[in-house]
């Protein structure tokens, strides 16, 4: 099916900013049900069936509480945080291959583009925090770069692994070389790389600590911080860093399906390619929602601890070891 | 450099062990009370503020306004008058105040009692709006109760047993 040019650039963006705002306020609801259940208790049940208006009702609490800016902010960076830390998911969607003939954008150096604007955000949480005037926001700022910076290492080292294992940064074409059975996906092509389960590991690492999710969460450790660089945000201003929060975990997702777990190919032969996308990626999403309540929050030491002693030596390895093995074999 | 690896091995592997754990809670039953629509019967043994007891066979309180718990009470907030009605052998209570601010629940009044005519209510839900709220008329209440079939009295009534076995503290 081909829609004419104009019109098929509107409908992405509608479809892409409908799929994000209604992952955002439902992961919420995910998450608070998994919460719940991980706790041996249900979760939001009032609002809705199964508490299913709950993020309705959420939102509506947000937008009518007012907008406040406090004294003595810088006054745009203030109001262009959330705005920097929600565009760049948005731009980097474009790419995702949902089925092979649905994305956006097919661009064929995609991974290279995700990689470009996701860095953006941690820029955006650092002026967030910054332009807040507030101790605890300053502190979180300074967290979120120094993790980043530390985390973004093996998550390059790995994606530049994964480059070399596929040859292409083409999004779509690194899901089509992944076809077949469920032994053809990159996370268990053991004879490129024995240590590709691993790979996979420090990606997921990685991507945990780059979206700031427990037991990463440094930047908005509650029981430090109070907020961390979100403390004086107030009203949507607050809710479009949440929102962003869940919608770079959708992107995190997103790209470990395309990478590791073969994108939009079935393992058995049924089904539509955008079932079987979805379906892996809201199993990752669940994952991360699983870690967060199951690890308690590291302290900030033995997070960089993990990242420069434990997962850099680690995916330089695997790096070295792939190129060996394609050299070799 | 063999031990370092081996606590990052086993290090992983507590993390997924972890994640089973977790997950294993995740597939069982809850175990919440969802309290406005459910309630938990409260034990035997339950301290609410006190109520008087009613004698199974008049239907009417046993108390007939000794005013031995009012003496007993160190907190000063029990109030008892009683009436003598005509053809009756004792006195009969006629007005049963509790002033629940006061009341720490020690239950003097209740041990003080030799006839068991005052016992722990098991209303825990307590809210009110003001401090008189809570001067509460037992013997009013006891009326109330009484009018009401079993467990249909007030909102409040509903939610506890309606006819409590006799608190084995007491006598």
């Amino acid at each position: 099916m081909t829609v004419p040019e104009p019109y098929r650039l509107i409908l992405y963006l509608a479809g892409i900013l409908g799929f994000v705002g209604l992952n955002a306020a439902y992961l919420v609801w995910v998450e608070r049900k998994g919460a719940g259940r991980f706790q041996r208790r249900p979760g939001p049940t009032e609002a809705g069936p199964a508490g299913l208006l709950q993020p309705i009702a959420d939102a509506l609490k947000l937008m009518s509480k007012q907008l406040l800016v406090p004294a003595g902010v810088d006054r745009t960076l203030f109001r262009v945080a959330p705005l920097l830390m929600m565009s760049p998911v948005l731009i980097s969607l474009a790419v995702i291959p949902w089925s092979e003939s649905l994305a956006a954008r097919n661009i064929n150096v995609g991974l290279l583009m995700i990689f470009a604007f996701g860095s953006i955000n941690v820029m955006a949480v650092m002026l967030g925090g910054w332009s807040s005037r507030n101790k605890y926001a300053i502190i979180s700022a300074a967290r979120v770069v120094s993790q980043n910076v530390a985390y973004e290492i093996p998550m390059l080292l790995v994606i530049v692994t994964m480059i070399m294992v596929t040859g292409t940064m083409d999004l779509n074409e690194i899901v089509r070389q992944q076809e077949g059975f469920i032994w053809n996906w990159n996370i268990f092509r053991v004879w490129v790389n024995p240590l590709m389960p691993l790979t996979f590991l420090v990606f997921f690492t990685c991507m945990l600590a780059e979206t700031n999710r427990a037991p990463f969460d440094m930047a908005e450790a509650e029981s430090e911080l109070v907020a961390g660089a979100y403390t004086e945000y107030s009203s949507m201003g607050f809710g479009v860093f949440f929102m962003a929060e869940y919608a770079n975990i959708l992107l995190g997702c997103a790209l470990g399906t395309v990478l590791f777990l073969g994108g939009w190919q079935s393992p058995i032969g049924i089904l539509p390619g955008v079932f079987w996308f979805l379906a892996k990626m809201y199993f990752l999403i669940f994952t991360v929602v699983w870690i967060r309540w199951t690890f308690p929050r590291t302290q900030f030491y033995g997070l960089l601890n993990l990242s420069w002693k434990i997962l850099i030596p680690l995916s330089l390895f695997t790096l070295i070891l792939t190129s060996a093995m394609m050299k070799l074999f | 450099m063999k031990k370092a690896l081996q606590e990052i091995s086993q290090g992983l592997i507590s993390l997924f062990e972890g994640m089973r754990i977790t997950l294993g809670q995740f597939f069982k039953p809850t175990v919440t009370v969802h309290y406005p629509h459910e309630t938990l019967k409260m034990p035997p043994r339950f301290r609410g503020h006190i109520e008087l007891v009613r004698d199974p066979e008049t239907g009417r309180a046993i108390c007939y306004a000794c005013k031995l718990c009012e003496k007993a009470c160190p907190s000063d907030c029990i109030s008892v008058e009683g009436v003598k009605l005509e053809g009756a052998k004792k006195r009969s209570v006629s007005n049963y105040m509790l002033d629940f601010t006061k009341c720490s629940l020690c239950g003097s009044c209740v041990e003080a009692c030799r006839d068991g005519a005052i016992r722990f209510s098991r209303e825990y839900n307590l809210a009110g709006l003001s401090k008189d709220d809570y001067v509460m008329d037992l013997f009013k209440r006891l009326e109330n109760e009484a009018k009401a079939p079993e467990g249909q009295g007030g909102a409040a009534v509903e939610k506890q047993p309606a006819a409590a076995e006799p608190n084995p503290e007491v006598k």
